[in-house]
């Protein structure tokens, strides 16, 4: 086994390099790359100003903005750019705070969103807002009733993730959405992962905000986009010029508003073929892993998922250190191991589906993307055996499992379910 | 965050890595900040420590610090490997990046829980010797 990995090892010196990690971010598609430098190389004017150069920007934005409203089915004036996904969030949970502080002050979203939505709750509780942090079931699927039955009379939004980037479970953002109009109340849902992988109408899912992001779909990172529903009000984040109909001052990004809007077109014109394209891909990596390696639970709704998306839990072994085997075999993927994050927490998202921080600590995502083929697929399938078996080795709990001294969280054959729930109870 | 060469060669060839069946002393530790878990063995013949395996539940620098700390008491008495620090252990691999810092830690103390297992058994703990064991009382608390 460990000559086998050698051999690998050694192999993968002179192999392309395979990124499986599109969910943290994609290198910008070649057409976009094009508008985006022709954009920097002809169109340099501020959209604000009075002369020919000024007048070619400000038409080349609204060009890209209204592309990017009619490919969403929305409205040009709903569409606000900002500098990416992160300001998005901020901007729909605290201009939202600020705008209704006089109607009341609870917020209600769930235990997996994302830092961006999670940190700005957090702000805002500091401020005296009053946050209701949604539980999720094993699958990390909220439930529309549990939305319904946290409303409360003060209630003034709430925010709910479209899919989840680290298990890739898609929310029932739609029924959500049609529980918060029947209460009158705007609906935010951050799109960040689930724009262009799969389809995003906003005004289809009943939602009145929207969070994007560039750099997850083949445009360049430093740029993001609001979508707002026309007649909410919402206070401004950025506060400066008249830019963005007054809404959200500084120079607008012309050339990335512009790539933005490439992105989003190739995306949503090859949406279905490249989704059914990745999802094959997916349980082929899933079935795949799970067979070869015994002790291995996938994280994460087996149907209601990103296409892209693949997340499992080894037993008996630590993330960080996978993921340096893997780069050292050519593959770039990620892990929601405490000691990958800079905060040496176990991921709030697998702890959120109920999974013991031992199991966390073993977790892998795989993210595909539009370069991913079945080659690659083919030869992590062929090495991941050998990266669990060869840590497993090393691994204490492992012989303490095998000598009888510790059980199991996992069953030898895999599955969803994690099945003592409790883990080891060591420490 | 990026390792140095050396944690990565530790990592990728560790060094002592296993059990030695007849252990005289053997430590195992948990990482209260992460959760990880490392278990050290030794062999001691006449105060002097001729083997010594580990092995290690946890990431990178983990594995890299047990591989090195083994590598460091191997042929050392007893009393030499008790003075043993994380700093040393982390000086020997040209560094750790400072969120890293605490699994040197772990090194150390499997390092030391084996040598109380054994001073303990062997009826050789004095009070300066039991000084030097604070370290496992600090991070267990
Ligand atoms: S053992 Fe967890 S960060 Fe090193």
């Amino acid at each position: 086994m460990n000559d086998q990995l050698e051999q690998r090892l050694k192999e993968a010196e002179n192999m392309p390099r395979v990124y499986f990690d599109h969910a943290a971010t994609t290198a910008p598609h070649p057409e976009v790359l094009d508008v985006v430098t022709r954009m920097l190389n002809h169109v340099f004017g501020n959209p604000s100003s009075f002369y020919k150069e000024g007048h070619k920007a400000s038409y080349m934005l609204e060009d890209a903005r209204s592309k990017i409203a009619s490919l969403l089915d929305v409205r040009s004036d709903e569409i606000f750019f900002t500098s990416c996904g992160t300001e998005s969030d901020n901007w729909a949970l605290k201009g939202m705070a600020l705008s209704s502080a006089s109607k009341g002050r609870h917020i209600i979203t769930s235990k997996i969103e994302h830092h961006a939505v999670l940190h700005t709750a957090e702000a805002l509780e500091k401020q005296g807002y009053d946050v209701t942090y949604l539980d999720v079931d094993r699958f990390g699927l909220i439930n529309p009733d549990d939305v319904e039955k946290a409303i409360r009379q003060d209630t003034i939004l709430v925010s709910i993730m479209t899919a989840n980037n680290e298990i890739g479970t898609v929310e029932p953002i739609r029924e959500i959405g049609s529980v918060c109009r029947k209460h009158g109340l705007p609906f935010h849902s951050d799109g960040v992962q689930a724009l262009g992988a799969i389809p995003i109408r906003p005004r289809e899912l009943n939602c009145d905000m929207m969070s994007f992001s560039g750099h997850k779909l083949y445009a360049p990172k430093g740029v993001g986009i609001l979508y707002k529903r026309k007649g909410l009000r919402l206070a401004n984040f950025m506060d400066g010029g008249a830019q963005e109909h007054g809404r959200r001052g500084g120079t607008e990004n012309v050339a990335y508003a512009a790539g933005f809007a490439k992105a989003l077109e190739l995306a949503y014109e090859a949406l279905e073929s490249e989704a059914k394209r990745q999802m094959r891909l997916r349980d082929r990596l899933i079935d795949g892993i799970i067979q070869r390696v015994p002790h291995t639970k996938l994280n994460g709704h087996p149907t209601k998922r990103l296409p892209n998306n693949v997340n499992v839990s080894f037993e008996f072994i630590e993330g960080e250190s996978i993921l340096l085997l893997l780069d050292a075999l050519g593959f770039s993927c990620s892990s929601g191991s405490a000691c990958t994050s800079s905060s040496l927490d176990p991921s709030h998202v697998l702890l959120a589906i109920g999974m013991p921080p031992e199991v966390a600590h073993g977790s892998l995502r795989v993210t595909l993307g539009r370069s991913s083929t079945d080659e690659e697929v083919d030869r992590f399938l062929e090495v991941i055996p050998l990266v669990v078996e060869r840590l497993r080795v090393m691994s204490p709990l492992w012989e303490d499992y095998q000598q009888g001294r510790l059980a199991s969280l996992i069953p030898e054959e895999g599955g969803k379910d994690v099945t003592i729930l409790g883990g080891y109870g060591l420490s | 965050m990026e390792y140095s060469k050396k944690v990565l060669d530790h990592f990728m060839n560790p060094r002592n890595m296993g059990e030695i069946e007849d252990a005289t002393a053997t430590g195992t530790v948990g990482n209260p900040i992460c959760g990880d878990i490392m278990k050290m063995y030794l062999k001691i013949e006449d105060n002097v420590i001729v083997d010594a395996k580990f092995k290690t539940f946890g990431c990178g620098s983990a594995i890299a610090t047990s591989s090195m700390a083994t590598e460091l008491i191997i042929g050392k008495t007893t009393d030499e490997a008790l003075v043993l620090t994380n700093r040393a252990v982390a000086d020997a691999l040209d560094g750790l990046p400072p969120v890293k810092m605490h699994c040197s830690v772990l090194a150390e103390q499997a390092v030391k829980k084996a040598l109380y297992d054994y001073y303990q058994r062997e009826g050789l703990m004095t009070p300066e010797r039991k000084e030097m064991f604070k370290i496992l009382e600090e991070d267990e608390s």
